[in-house]
């Protein structure tokens, strides 16, 4: 190793420190989620400026873009989205979705498993599951 | 007499202009000792208390929170949920939500930590010439595990500032890369600045801010923040 090659100019010198300005323009960092309006969806909610069916609308989509893009929904997203199909009485996929939060982020086990365990759920018919 | 008055008047000068640049240069370094100790992976986002007379701004802010410090590098409670929660639990204010004792929340929730808001400001304050909206909140982080107090900082935002420069740092230009604003369907300036407030309160990388979650490339590499 030479140590002493940063100190006399020179053509490597020069390319690394243009290499180093310019990566500063070229990548740029990649969010870790695909957002969507996720965050105005949940303020939506909370104004209660819309029904449960249209947010699940605008959530799937945002999944859909997610997955086509490789990308990841970002915590709490798909439990949201399991709260509003819960209010449209599907609890199959609030359920479902819960699950999904859980296996996406483990971190979010307990509260999960609180969620589903306080849920009255229909008592399901062994003869109908598929 | 000249001599001797020379060293004095600029040992003086020497002084002021140490003081001077001390101000500028060093701001008290923020004691992250508890927060690295901890290192909490999720957050756990309470109802913001509301000093200001908008009643907005609890909802504003609260759901403004999570992409900050998702971007972060942390687990956040789907704070919707978490909000019918404690309704079904009778707690509809955030008052008596801040004050459940945090083994409870620890037990439902499974959070490491617990972010408590409190919005300072938050609305447009009308003058002859010109109006500001401003929003204003502070925010403390902690330990739902052991109670300690992981950190604790404040923000502010505000509509008079050039909009090019919106100062959030790298979690700042990630959460607006990530983020489609539907700005004219659901929301006021206040609602707009809330969302730049909160990316400074919450966002990683910034001085003395809070630091970066196991879940971004970035955890552990605190101290060089990414400006």
């Amino acid at each position: 190793m030479n140590f002493n090659r940063c100190a006399k100019p020179g053509p490597v010198w020069l390319a690394g420190l243009s290499a180093l300005l310019l990566s500063g323009c070229v990548t740029r960092p990649q969010p870790l989620y695909h957002w969507g309006d996720f965050q105005a969806q949940q303020y939506a909610y909370f104004k209660g400026d819309k029904g449960p069916e249209d947010g699940i609308q605008a959530l799937e989509k945002i999944r859909e873009e997610a997955k086509a893009q490789g990308r990841r929904v970002p915590p709490g997203f798909q439990a949201h989205l399991g709260l509003l199909y819960g209010q449209t009485g599907r609890t199959d996929l609030f359920e479902q979705n819960l699950q999904a939060e859980n296996l996406q982020f483990p971190e979010s086990s307990a509260y999960v498993k609180f969620l589903l365990n306080k849920t009255p759920k229909p008592q399901s018919n062994p003869d109908a599951s598929k | 007499m000249q001599a001797n008055k020379l060293p004095a008047l600029r040992l003086t000068i020497l002084a002021i202009a140490a003081l001077l640049l001390s101000a500028c240069a060093t701001r008290q370094p923020y004691d992250y000792a508890a927060f690295k100790e901890a290192r909490p992976t999720s957050i756990l986002v309470l109802p913001p208390l509301n000093n200001s007379p908008d009643i907005n701004a609890t909802y504003s802010m609260m759901s403004q929170a999570t992409a900050p410090l998702a971007e972060s590098g942390y687990y956040v409670f789907p704070v919707t949920l978490v909000d019918e929660t404690f309704k079904q639990n009778g707690l509809t204010t955030p008052a008596d939500i801040h004050a459940i004792p945090i083994a409870k929340l620890r037990e439902i929730f499974g959070a490491d930590a617990g972010l408590y808001i409190s919005v300072k400001q938050y609305g447009t304050s009308y003058a002859i010439i010109t109006s500001e909206t401003r929003v204003t909140a502070e925010a403390r982080l902690v330990d739902l595990r052991s109670g300690r107090q992981l950190w604790a900082g404040s923000a502010t935002a505000s509509s008079a500032e050039d909009d090019s420069n919106s100062g959030g740092g790298l979690i700042g230009l990630l959460v607006k890369a990530a983020i489609r604003q539907i700005v004219e369907t659901i929301s006021s300036q206040g609602h707009v600045i809330a969302g730049r407030t909160s990316v400074r309160l919450l966002g990683a990388g910034r001085p003395n801010g809070i630091l970066y979650g196991h879940r971004s490339p970035m955890y552990q590499k605190d101290g060089m923040p990414a400006q």
